[in-house]
């Protein structure tokens, strides 16, 4: 399995033909205590860098963007219960959608653990 | 000039402090030539209170008070009582000069006022939440309509409305829907006992969004909510139920126990008064505490403070545009807050006992109204059901008839040709409703005046 | 500055590591004057009720003449619809509602109480004739739909109160329906928008800065526009070139703030106005902040095709807490066809008229020559009548001179503390010259982990209603002070000693600024509980046998 990260704090764990997508660690950390989280319909088909879901902190609301074009096929229905998972868990617990990926070319350009480590420490 | 404090010795003070010579310096990024040169063409200087106060009331008593004529007007606005103690309490300069509760900390008169007042509503209609008030009760219907687009998430447009919506609101929906993607699918009023709620119920399909109907109906007449609620839930499309007069509801059943999905209404006549129509008070309710984060406006909701201490803040306010911006639910800001203290105040004092008694008093004026008039020769009563409001069919133009008896101080009602111009088959329609304001002896003034006119 | 308390009267003389609020918890939890209150729900009884209905009781007064006693009830004609459940309202005796509701309305801040320097929000003191005024039963007690000849005063004080605004702002209409601001802006928009498709000319974008309130995008996207940004310059001002740049077939208007949310004139707003109309799009400015210029600065001279005004910032209708307000829009003239119905016109005769969808057409062209092309209807009704009867009092006690002293006083105030604060705070546009109506600071220059937010919260302890924070969006930890001019010279030397004592705090780094405030009803509310799982209505407690409910525990 292997993770990838986006310049919009995303990232993205690719098993064979499915990717799970969250927020980072350093995006929940910006963002404060999340306190809801609207995911996109299973069966939705959502492209690279449109708006897929919303993450909303008390006085933010930010667009999550699909880092990969496909179809999202299952979302992580913990977070309506408990969007605290963003915070506590954000890079496992805390995932907000498995998607089809339609076109691996679209992977190339994503940063890697260190990359994005080091993109981070120079915001 | 009373209303500011600043003297020229203050003025030249505070002049120093900044460092310039005089105010005019003060506006020099204001480019010459878009500075007036002298005062505004026209208007008076400064004016006393006394000489103010005798201007307006000139132009008041040009007016015909509601109070000073036997008086019959509804269709969406209605005269009640308004205990005195309602407008002792919104004067309150507490209340009065605050402003939206944005600082908890120091607004929580106003937040728990807002909480309570939102639990009252949502009683009211049969609702799990009320939001904290829009501007009137044909702004929160348009609103509901938008509100069920973002249900479907635009993939529904079609709009049903019910020929028998009060035309003013229907207006709105359509002004509205021509600038988004909804295709409003309405249909003509009919003057018929009972409203026809299987002619509506197959205008619904699958690309119905919402269904739009008025309880009572801009007639008077009551509607099978739960019928038309059962149809449209079959065909995955919501009901928004509106209602123009909450004092019904302490008769007849809430929409929300008849399966209504967002419930919006007018809710002037609880401790707002006729103001020649605003400023009035929008109520929106939804039943399904899912449909929560698509409501439009402001909500408040129960917290604690860093003491542990109950408390109240402005809550979800991610839905709203100062946050969300070109994405919120609604570019609403300002709502009717003074209103809904009015509103809230009003309620509190008749508690569910008053309101069912005043909501009693008021069917039964009506009953005897309509028995009367019914009598009238050459006029007779439409509705198989009503609240405090019917209409009366007349033989000979209503409107015609409504200004002459101006002149007699009786007000006779709405005349349908003024809500539906243009649409003959209406004039005969006169909206006549009753509130516990209306005595008998004003119904037998009217029904002896149309039995003068109609002779 | 100057000394202001020269007196050196302090209320009291505060004892080390004991003030009075943090003397021994009281029994009550009330503390003295700050007393609890339990909600309506807790307190009343649906079996309660503070009217007496008049055919509910027996009177029997010799001499006075009383109504007839109820006939014996007609059966219902309520079609089988009785509510028959229990609703769940309480109700309280007359005496408990004053009580309950005074007792609330002691835990608001208010104009009444102080200074309220929330920039972009005009909070003026609201004079009470105003509200005498609205109360008379010529404005109070008529129906919307009453036959219009009963009602030609009130159409005359809507009139009036039009050409008031028309003249004031120098433009050629005005739709008096909108409700407030933002329904005002939407009035506006949906003008540019008819005027476009009545010539053919569909366009997509509107040009919203990013200073901007969040009503401009949010109106321009429920309109159905697209939004795009409008750079700014170094001063903070509207970038005209890069304006220009982008101006072509696909822009439908501007929404431009004059003066701006930074407290700033725009200077070329001719020219923008210019450079929109050649390239074929409108001008929507927002007039929120109108109160700056009344009397001095007409928007119509400078090419603005519409605008709102909010007549519960500049012509002082309370805010009521949220409400209600009211926003006419004036329209230049080739936007005034297309304005909402209905609408009020005086002809030559000098009679007032009230044109609403039925005679529309006939009106328009006998008095107009042609047609109109109305977009259609924003409200059922004409309009905040109740706002009208008070923003026309206000604009006939100011008058002329007045008015314009508004504004001057209304400048020089802000002014005044702009030039007695920037020392201690940073103030981003300090530099572009003298501000208008309001003064912008930001939290530059405040130690590591304090905020803006801190700092407003121990504004509330030194007795005011924090400024606006955080807005606009452009500048960081912002903190936006309108004093408005009914603050007297003596009222803003103490609030300028009082943020300065708490800006010098944030600077050093006080910890205790994190939990301010101390003193208000309530301490910090936890907003991200409340926002996690919403209590949006009161539902009777299921407390499991002897736990005590928040009110047995005496509100702590």
């Amino acid at each position: 399995m292997a993770r990838y990260f986006t310049d919009e704090h995303e990232w993205i764990d690719l098993e064979g033909e499915t990717a799970t997508v969250g927020i980072t660690d350093f995006a929940q950390g910006q963002l404060g205590d999340i306190v809801f989280v609207e995911l996109p319909d299973v069966g939705a088909v959502v492209e690279k860098g449109k708006d897929a879901a919303v993450v909303e902190s008390v006085k933010a609301a930010s667009d999550v963007y699909a880092p990969l074009s496909g179809e999202v096929v299952e979302v992580n229905e913990a977070l309506e219960d408990d969007p605290a998972l963003v915070n506590s868990s954000p890079e496992d617990d805390g995932w907000f959608f498995k998607m089809t990926v339609s076109d691996k070319a679209e992977l190339e350009g994503l940063m890697d653990d260190k990359a994005y480590k080091s993109f981070c420490d120079g915001l | 000039m009373r209303y500011l404090p600043l003297n020229d010795a203050d003025r030249s003070a505070m002049l120093d402090k900044i460092g310039a010579p005089d105010v005019d310096a003060l506006f020099v990024d204001v480019p010459e030539e878009a500075r007036l040169s002298g005062p505004i063409d026209g208007l008076p200087m400064h004016a006393s209170e006394m000489a103010v106060e005798k201007h307006m009331r000139r132009l008041s008593k040009k007016n015909l008070a509601a109070a000073d004529a036997a008086f019959f007007l509804g269709a969406g606005a209605y005269r009640h009582h308004v205990p005195a103690s309602v407008d002792h309490i919104i004067q309150r300069g507490e209340f009065l000069t605050a402003y939206t509760p944005y600082q908890p900390e120091i607004a929580q008169g106003t937040l728990q006022m807002l909480f309570e007042f939102q639990s009252q509503v949502a009683r009211l209609y049969g609702c799990a939440v009320a939001n904290a008030s829009m501007y009137d009760g044909s702004t929160a219907c348009w609103e509901a309509v938008a509100m069920a687009s973002r249900v479907a998430r635009g993939k529904k447009r079609k709009v049903v409305l019910s020929g028998a919506l009060h035309p003013h609101y229907a207006e709105v929906v359509r002004t509205m829907a021509k600038f988004t993607e909804d295709e409003i699918a309405g249909a003509p009023p009919s003057l018929t006992a009972k409203p026809d709620d299987d002619g509506l119920i197959a205008r619904i399909d699958e690309s119905t969004s919402c269904v739009v109907v008025q309880y009572p109906d801009i007639f008077g007449r009551l509607p099978d909510l739960e019928k038309i609620a059962e149809a449209a839930h079959d065909k995955g499309a919501l009901l928004i139920a509106v209602n123009t007069e909450p004092v019904a509801l302490g008769a007849i059943k809430s929409p929300g126990e008849l399966g209504a999905d967002i419930v919006v209404g007018e809710g002037q006549s609880i401790g707002v008064g006729l103001q020649f129509g605003g400023p009035y008070l929008g109520l929106f309710a939804v039943r399904d505490p899912k449909h929560v984060r698509m409501m439009p406006g402001r909500l408040c909701g129960e917290t604690v403070d860093a003491e542990g201490k109950r408390g109240f803040v402005l809550t979800l306010s991610t839905r709203e545009q100062h946050i969300r911006r070109e994405k919120a639910t609604s570019n609403i800001c300002t709502n009717s807050g003074l209103c809904a203290l009015a509103f809230s105040v009003h309620m509190t004092l008749l508690g569910e006992k008053g309101l069912r008694s005043l909501a009693t008093e008021n069917h039964r004026l009506a009953c005897i109204a309509a028995e009367r008039l019914g009598k009238v020769s050459g006029a007779k009563v439409l509705n198989e059901s009503f609240f405090n409001e019917f209409t009366l069919l007349i033989e000979g133009d209503a409107r015609k008839i409504v200004r002459d008896l101006t002149s007699q101080d009786v007000l006779a009602g709405v005349a349908l040709g003024r809500l539906f111009p243009g649409n003959d088959a209406l004039g005969k329609g006169l909206l006549v409703a009753v509130t516990e304001t209306t005595t008998e002896e004003d119904i037998e003034t009217l029904a002896s005046a149309l039995e003068e006119v109609l002779a | 500055m100057s000394t202001p308390n020269a007196s050196g009267w302090k209320p009291g003389t505060p004892v080390e590591g004991h003030n009075a609020m943090s003397g021994p918890d009281t029994a009550t939890g009330n503390r003295a004057l700050l007393l609890e209150e339990p909600l309506l729900f807790e307190i009343g009884s649906t079996e309660t009720t503070g009217v007496d209905f008049e055919f509910a009781a027996k009177l029997d007064l010799a001499g006075v003449e009383q109504p007839s006693p109820p006939k014996s009830a007609p059966a219902s004609r309520l079609g089988g619809f009785e509510r028959t459940d229990a609703i769940g309202l309480p109700g309280l005796t007359e005496p408990e509602t004053v009580r309950h509701y005074t007792r609330l309305s002691r835990q608001n801040y208010a104009i009444d109480l102080g200074l309220f320097p929330l920039g972009s929000c005009t909070m003026k003191h609201n004079p009470r004739l105003n509200e005498k005024v609205a109360r008379m039963p010529g404005f109070a007690d008529v129906h919307p739909l009453q036959p219009v000849d009963t009602v030609r005063g009130a159409l005359e004080v809507a009139n009036e109160l039009a050409h008031w605004l028309i003249k004031l702002t120098g433009m050629h209409s005005v739709a008096m329906s909108p409700k407030a601001g933002a329904h005002g802006e939407l009035c506006g928009i949906l003008c540019i928008r008819a005027a476009l498709e009545a010539r053919g000319d569909a366009r997509k974008v509107i040009l919203v800065p990013e200073s901007a309130h969040g009503t401009n995008p949010a109106t321009a996207a429920f309109a159905g526009y697209e939004i795009e940004d409008i750079p700014a310059n170094a001063d903070g001002r509207v970038d005209l070139d890069a304006l220009k740049g982008r101006l072509g077939p696909d822009v439908a208007g501007v929404m431009i703030t004059n003066p701006s949310t930074l407290g700033l004139f725009e200077r070329d707003l001719k020219a923008i106005s210019d450079a929109v109309h050649d390239a074929g799009g409108f001008v929507y400015c927002d007039g929120a902040n109108f109160n700056a210029i009344v009397g001095k600065v007409r928007p119509g001279d400078l090419g603005v095709d519409a605008m709102h005004i909010n007549l519960h910032k500049t012509f002082s209708t309370p805010h009521g807490g949220g409400g209600p307000g009211s926003g006419p829009v004036v329209l230049s003239e080739a936007l005034a066809p297309f304005m909402p119905l209905p609408y009020t016109a005086r002809t030559e005769d000098g009679v007032v008229h009230l044109v609403e969808e039925e005679d529309a057409e006939a009106f328009a062209q006998e008095h107009f020559g042609r047609q109109l092309a109305h977009f259609g209807r924003m409200t059922a009704f004409h309009g905040q009548m109740g706002m009208f009867t008070r923003a026309l009092a206000y604009i006939l006690s100011h008058g002329a001179d007045g008015l314009k002293q508004v504004a001057e006083d209304a400048v020089l105030n802000a002014n005044y503390v702009l030039r007695s604060l920037e020392d201690v705070l940073d103030a981003p546009f300090g530099h572009s010259g003298p501000c208008m109506h309001e003064a912008l600071f930001s939290d530059k220059g405040f130690a590591e982990g304090v905020s803006t937010l801190d700092l407003a919260k121990a504004l509330i302890d030194e007795g005011y209603h924090p400024m606006t924070m955080y807005f606009p969006l452009v500048v960081h930890g912002a903190m936006l002070i309108e004093p408005t001019e009914t603050e007297s010279k003596a009222a803003l030397d103490q609030f300028i000693m009082a943020l300065r004592s708490v800006a010098e705090r944030a600077k050093t780094g006080d910890e205790s600024l994190k939990t301010a405030p101390y003193y208000a009803p309530r301490r910090r509310l936890d907003e991200t509980l409340a926002a996690r799982k919403p209590v949006l209505a009161w539902e009777e407690p299921n407390p499991p046998a002897g736990t005590p409910t928040l009110s047995e525990q005496g509100g702590r």
